[in-house]
């Protein structure tokens, strides 16, 4: 299925933005991780502009979509995808990491609406999403639960824990993103502590595995929405991506993980951001 | 003489009538269940139980999904696993997030007996105590923890129940209430108190009697809960008794005792001294042997009993 290229053209520039508001925030805070955010932009995108099937004036709702995003570290691209989603206002972002906020430095469910789980502590948010999903299915509720995982994450051994329950329990209800950008804070994860290959455990592990570009926009919505038909397994989208996608001096730079730009950096990010929008 | 039962099989018991009166209750275990008991629950409500396999950080987190989702979760292995294994799970994934995940963690302390040292938590109180958010029971009984059980359910938060493998014969009578953070006074005395928790609280007893004989009356406390602490019922056994002793199944690092002590400290310091494991792990043995081996006897209760009343002057 195609789709349309008004949709992706909408789409690209609301990851466009995020990236710019991912520059901003951690331009404001000082602190924080650019690199991971950036990466998963456009799969955080499409969720939150396509598919989650949420309510921002009742974030709460029973029967919602949830999103988990296990590499907490990568709090900005949520925060801002939520802002745009008005869960609360875009001005708020700059708060990020200051006193008294309800943007923490990771994630929090009981400080920030449309946060469905906390996170910050790697390899916990799979857990939770397959505790999600078997309510879900005890329930009878139509929601799906998506989580979005780091590569350098998956060295934690909870998360296979976690990848074998949910394919036992078949949680088809459940799909899971990898932002496979191949790097962690130390360096390539292949030289790290190599969890290779990737795509090729999970489906070991009894999972539906699709590989694609995770820049590529019409690349996600389609492995989506065929991830959406499966039945009786759970679904692993791995993403290829970049780390620090979008800036070019950021790309691919491990440095980038977790140090944030200074003022003449920020501009410069920001004006290439703003030469690529469409 | 009354039967004997284990606080885990209370808790096999508890679970199973929880689950009939409130259908948001779901159980996961850790391919413990016969022995933590959950099985009891897991034969009614097939549905509703959650096997997760040798895997306790997964077992936590997906209690922690469970709970966001609307469940009262109880999550069940033994309390070296449960408290340890995972305590980055409870932290992070539940006690932070102040989620309903209700840990009965069974084969607590020293009496798991033969299995030795690598399976007899003794630190699992102090870890739990230390969390923001966490209440944290140790029943005395079978009546305590059914107490527990339904306290657990009814309130909204993670919960730490801590249980048992030795049997251990009923403490009250036919009126117990069970009231989160409320010491219950087992017998009365004035001379000295003694504090206790688990297991404790029948040997505690069982020296009073001894102590009577030599005219030494001494009150006992079985405190259920651990935290929030009665402070309340503590300070006013210092005050009236002037010399207190406390008796747990757990290291006297970061327990009961040092519960009792920070309490005593800062509100009115007594002689105190704190009968628990000194600072080593556990071994093999039968748990009647380890009971003796590590102090945890009615004549080392007394013995301590006669030292903080000397202390007093
Ligand atoms: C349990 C745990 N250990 C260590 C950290 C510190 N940490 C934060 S990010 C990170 C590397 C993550 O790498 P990856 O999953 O590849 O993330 P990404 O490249 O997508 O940013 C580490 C080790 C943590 N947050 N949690
Ligand atoms: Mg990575």
């Amino acid at each position: 299925m195609e789709n349309s290229e008004k949709e992706l053209a909408v789409l690209k520039a609301a990851a466009n933005e995020i990236r710019q508001d991912i520059i901003r925030m951690l331009g404001t805070a000082g602190s924080g991780h650019p690199g991971g955010s950036l990466s998963a932009a456009d799969i955080v995108t499409a969720l939150y502009f396509k598919f989650l099937r949420i309510d921002p004036e009742n974030p709460k709702n029973p029967d919602r979509d949830r999103f988990i995003l296990s590499k907490g570290h990568a709090a900005p691209v949520l925060y801002s995808a939520l802002a745009q989603r008005g869960y609360f206002k875009r001005e708020e972002l700059l708060t990020l990491r200051k006193l008294g906020s309800r943007l923490q430095g990771h994630p929090d469910m009981k400080k920030l609406p449309g946060v469905d789980m906390s996170t910050g502590s790697l390899g916990q948010g799979l857990s939770a999403a397959n505790g999600m999903a078997l309510a879900g299915r005890l329930d009878s509720k139509d929601y799906r639960v998506y989580v979005l995982l780091g590569d350098g994450e998956t060295q934690e051994g909870q998360v296979w824990e976690a990848a074998m329950a949910s394919a036992h329990y078949r949680l088809d209800n459940l799909t899971a993103f990898l932002d496979h950008n191949r790097l962690q804070i130390d360096g390539p994860i292949e030289e790290v502590m190599s969890p290779e290959p990737l795509a090729d455990k999970w489906r070991a592990f009894g999972w539906d595995v699709q590989v694609i570009d995770g820049h590529d926009m019409n690349q996600i919505l389609q492995a989506v929405e065929r991830a959406l038909t499966v039945k009786g397994k759970p679904q692993m989208i791995v993403a290829e991506t970049v780390k620090g996608k979008g800036v070019s001096f950021m790309e691919n730079q491990a440095g980038w993980h977790g140090s944030t730009p200074n003022q003449e950096q920020t501009e410069k990010a920001l004006a290439e951001l703003l030469a690529n929008k469409l | 003489m009354t039967k004997k039962v284990a606080t885990r099989e209370a808790y096999g018991r508890a679970l199973a009538e929880l689950g009939k009166k409130n259908s948001a209750v779901v159980v996961l275990d850790a391919d413990l269940s016969k022995s933590t008991k959950t099985a009891d629950f897991a034969k009614v409500f097939p549905d509703r139980f959650f096997n997760m396999g040798v895997a306790e950080q997964n077992l936590m987190g997906t209690a922690a999904g469970l709970a966001a989702a609307g469940k009262i979760a109880f999550a069940s292995t033994f309390a070296v696993f449960a408290a340890g294994r995972a305590f980055d799970q409870i932290r992070n994934s539940v006690a932070y997030n102040r989620l309903n995940v209700k840990i009965a963690a069974t084969h607590a302390g020293i009496t798991v007996g033969e299995d030795g040292g690598s399976h007899q938590a003794i630190e699992d109180i102090a870890l739990m105590r230390s969390l923001p958010n966490m209440t944290v029971f140790v029943p005395a009984d079978e009546a305590e923890t059914a107490g527990a059980v339904e306290a657990a359910a009814q309130m909204n938060g993670p919960v730490y129940i801590r249980l048992g493998r030795a049997g251990v014969p009923p403490i009250h009578g036919e009126g117990f209430r069970f009231e989160t953070g409320k010491a219950v006074v087992v017998r009365e005395g004035r001379d000295a108190a003694v504090i206790a928790t688990g297991i404790m609280v029948t040997v505690a007893l069982e020296a009073a009697v001894t102590l009577a004989k030599e005219g030494i009356e001494v009150r006992i406390i079985s405190m259920h809960t651990i935290k929030p602490l009665d402070v309340k019922t503590i300070v006013s056994a210092a005050r009236e008794t002037g010399a207190l002793v406390t008796a747990e199944e757990h290291s006297v690092i970061g327990g009961l005792g040092g519960a009792v002590s920070e309490a005593v400290c800062e509100n009115h310091p007594v002689p105190l001294k704190r009968l628990g494991i000194q600072d080593e792990f556990g071994e093999s043995g039968k748990p009647d042997e380890l009971l003796v081996k590590f102090g945890l006897t009615a004549a080392a209760i007394a013995g301590a009993v006669r030292e903080v009343v000397k202390r007093k002057g």
